[in-house]
């Protein structure tokens, strides 16, 4: 779980906010209050978390409360790989 | 159809040096290859530089009046040139060419600035009423026509572009970070500002005069969605409409030279093709852009119009690579950063045209602002029907109907659009309520600005800007007819008919004339209930209702598809040009001193890994590349013009001591 949130605040570190400084995003920062992704936005995301931990997501699955932060997005990975 | 530009002496005569007039025509002789004209006296210098289309022997412009005392230099057409032309002959006046030019001249003796409320047209021009010690210029209704104009020791010089401004080397030439802001938010500056600093542009429907050293601003037209008293039925509407649009269309025909229509597949473009076809004796000529990534690819439509109407067609098809190729020169002539590539493809059909030996095109433009034919009409119905019940778990399904055409569409995510379609709208005057979320999305590019250019915009808010350009009784209308209104004075004006419109036609001395944007359509259509121009989410209702016998179902029918261009993908598809990496180097982005260097570098980096999809990562993107190319062109490496590399064969000169 852990790595898993390592490696999803590194890639929004880095291809979103293009930030070398870690504190530029708490794991529980919301993406929508922050403005760090819009509504297209999340697609890349989601192809992000697909590509990297082979994982699926549906259509339904795409809800705020599985992908508006760092803690959110990492806790959804983690439930999807143990199915 | 030309390029005009001038310097006139605010307080007392000066000598006007006729190199300098000449280099400023020069440099916009892309806009009229034809020859020059010139007039100066002490207080006035015009220049022009000329499109032949309407009598091409004489109108040699600047143009007199019967005393040479009423001097004129034009860009543009008078559509109803011959009925006025008629009407003033009978007055007594006495024309020396058969240009629309000169009716200008002689409507201003009798009318002065009133003059401008007979025009049918697409126009900029400047008037020296010598006798009357007055100077008087003026842009088109909805800013067909661009005038631009700057102050210098005690003289004003205008021109219809910048790039003609900044060949007097008195004019300093920098990037206004608040223009930066405007770009980055509406995707277009807001008159009178423009991208360099103390360059103004005389706003589209105003005037200017100057008397005794000064200078006024004067608004002679605007857009008035009062709704119609005299109320019909919507059969009544669409043949009131059908026969506007055919004259509209007829007027737009007259010219000494063949005119030719852009056909998109789209239906405002097939319906201007249709009533050239079905109503006049002109031969059919159409042009278009195909795309070779099928996404934005319409050639599908406009081949089934070139069969239903057996129109002699040529075609462009626009690759990635090729919009990576011009886009230096694209934004050698927007002369403005922007935030898509659209205007790109749109150069390479006005080359398409002018390669045909055609000088003219009718076009559909204006047709998806009269007759609310875009998304943001859709989003602004769909945020209402979803606030009447906030709690709805079905509501925002709604939001499925929205943008089909599009591959990774926001509505994917029904949950995350809600965010977006939900926007907070407090704090903004209740009138921007259609577009402030995409405002605020495309504002989000504004994470690049350098430290420099944030520190200069500390506590600026581009929208209050906004509010100065607009009508009082904007807060009167119902919000369809609000949204339409802010669409026609920031998008339309700013962005589609310069940027992507004069600029891009012009760019290869190509004139495009707008059927939909005769002023009386216009009226017309602001006049309309608001469900006869969207009913439901069925766009152009009444358009589609008055032109359905003219055109085939499968066009009236088919799912709308803005036009737009690939983005991000169109400068990295053969590996990286070079350009994009010199604007994007460390070197050069610290010199310009625009872009946050670390932040646009690992930017480059993304896109060039393919790995940006987002409409903010394509707007940020074509934006920054823009922006920095604005400043390498117009501030780095601005040319110099020597007299010797002007053509003086085509020189027309008149002088006065």
């Amino acid at each position: 779980m852990e790595q898993i949130r390592q490696v999803i605040k590194k890639f929004i570190l880095e291809n979103i906010l293009f930030e070398d400084d870690e504190n530029a995003l708490d794991y529980d920062d919301s993406f929508i209050e922050k403005g760090i992704i819009d509504s297209t936005g999340v697609l890349e995301l989601v192809n992000f978390i697909e590509e990297e931990f082979s994982v699926s997501v549906d259509d339904e699955e795409m809800i705020p409360e599985n992908l508006d932060s760092v803690n959110k997005l990492a806790g959804f990975v983690n439930k999807k790989k143990e199915n | 159809m030309c390029g005009i530009a001038g310097i006139f002496n605010l307080h007392k005569d000066q000598e006007i040096s006729i190199d300098n007039l000449r280099r400023m025509a020069a440099i916009i002789n892309h806009r009229g290859p034809d020859g020059f004209g010139f007039y100066k006296d002490r207080r006035a210098g015009f220049a022009h530089a000329r499109l032949s289309i309407i009598d091409l022997e004489g109108g040699w412009q600047p143009i007199h009046n019967e005393d040479k005392s009423i001097w004129i230099t034009f860009n543009g057409e008078i559509f109803n040139y011959v009925e006025l032309r008629d009407t003033l002959i009978s007055r007594g006046h006495r024309f020396y060419t058969k240009s629309d030019t000169e009716v200008i001249v002689h409507l201003y003796e009798d009318h002065g600035v009133e003059c401008l409320k007979y025009l049918n047209g697409q126009f900029a021009f400047a008037v020296w009423d010598k006798n009357n010690d007055k100077f008087f210029a003026a842009r088109d209704r909805v800013g067909i026509r661009p005038l631009f104009y700057t102050f210098v020791n005690g003289s004003m010089i205008f021109a219809s572009e910048i790039k003609s401004l900044f060949t007097d080397n008195r004019v300093k030439r920098e990037i206004d970070p608040r223009a930066l802001d405007q770009v980055f938010t509406f995707w277009m500056t807001i008159s009178p500002r423009t991208a360099f600093k103390n360059i103004l542009e005389l706003p589209a429907g105003h005037y200017m005069v100057v008397e005794k050293g000064d200078c006024k601003i004067e608004k002679c037209w605007d857009l008035d969605f009062t709704p119609d008293v005299n109320e019909r039925s919507e059969q009544e509407y669409a043949e009131e409409l059908r026969e506007l649009l055919i004259d509209s269309t007829k007027l737009r025909l007259r010219a000494d030279v063949p005119v030719g229509a852009y056909l998109s597949g789209g239906i405002d473009s097939s319906v201007i093709t249709a009533l050239i076809k079905k109503h006049t004796n002109n031969p059919l000529r159409t042009f278009s852009v195909a795309f070779h990534d099928e996404v934005y690819d319409e050639s599908k439509y406009q081949k089934e119009m070139i069969e239903y109407l057996n129109t002699d067609h040529s075609v462009i098809k626009c690759s990635y690579s090729d919009i990576g190729k011009v886009f230096p020169d694209v934004i050698w002539h927007t002369e403005t950063p922007i935030l898509r590539t659209a205007p790109a493809p749109l150069y390479m059909l006005s080359k398409l045209v002018r390669d045909n030996g055609y000088k003219v095109v009718l076009t559909g433009e204006g047709s998806d602002e009269v007759f609310a034919g875009y998304d943001i009409f859709k989003e602004v119905k769909v945020r209402k029907f979803m606030e009447m019940n906030p709690d709805s778990k079905f509501r925002s399904l709604i939001l499925k109907r929205l943008y089909p055409y599009l591959a990774n569409s926001p509505t994917k995510s029904l949950k995350f659009s809600e965010a977006f379609f939900k926007t907070d709208v407090s704090g903004y005057p209740a009138e921007f309520y259609s577009h402030i979320p995409r405002w605020n999305t495309t504002s989000k590019t504004k994470f690049f600005f350098s430290d420099r250019i944030k520190e200069e915009l500390n506590g600026h808010r581009s929208t209050d800007e906004l509010s100065s350009l607009l009508s009082d009784n904007i807060q009167k209308y119902d919000y369809m007819s609000q949204a339409q209104y802010l669409e026609i004075k920031t998008l339309l004006s700013n962005y589609l008919l310069s940027s992507q419109g004069d600029r891009m036609a012009m760019g290869n001395s190509v004139e495009g004339r707008f059927p939909f944007l005769d002023h009386r359509v216009i009226e017309f259509c602001c006049k309309l209930p608001p469900n006869l121009r969207m009913q439901t989410l069925t766009e152009k209702y009444i358009l589609k209702k008055s032109m359905n016998k003219l055109l085939p179902e499968s066009i009236t029918k088919r799912t709308k598809q803005p036009y737009m261009a690939p983005d991000i993908k169109s400068f990295f598809s053969d590996g990286t040009i070079d350009y994009v990496d010199e604007m994007f180097s460390e070197g050069t982005l610290k010199e310009y001193d625009l872009f946050d260097v670390k932040r646009a570098r690992r930017f480059l980096e993304k896109c060039r890994k393919g790995l940006a999809i987002g409409f903010k990562d394509n707007m940020a993107f074509v934006g920054i590349l823009s922006s920095q190319l604005l400043h390498h062109r117009f501030i780095d490496q601005f040319p110099s013009y020597t007299l010797n590399e002007i053509d003086k064969t085509k020189e027309h000169i008149v002088e006065v001591a």
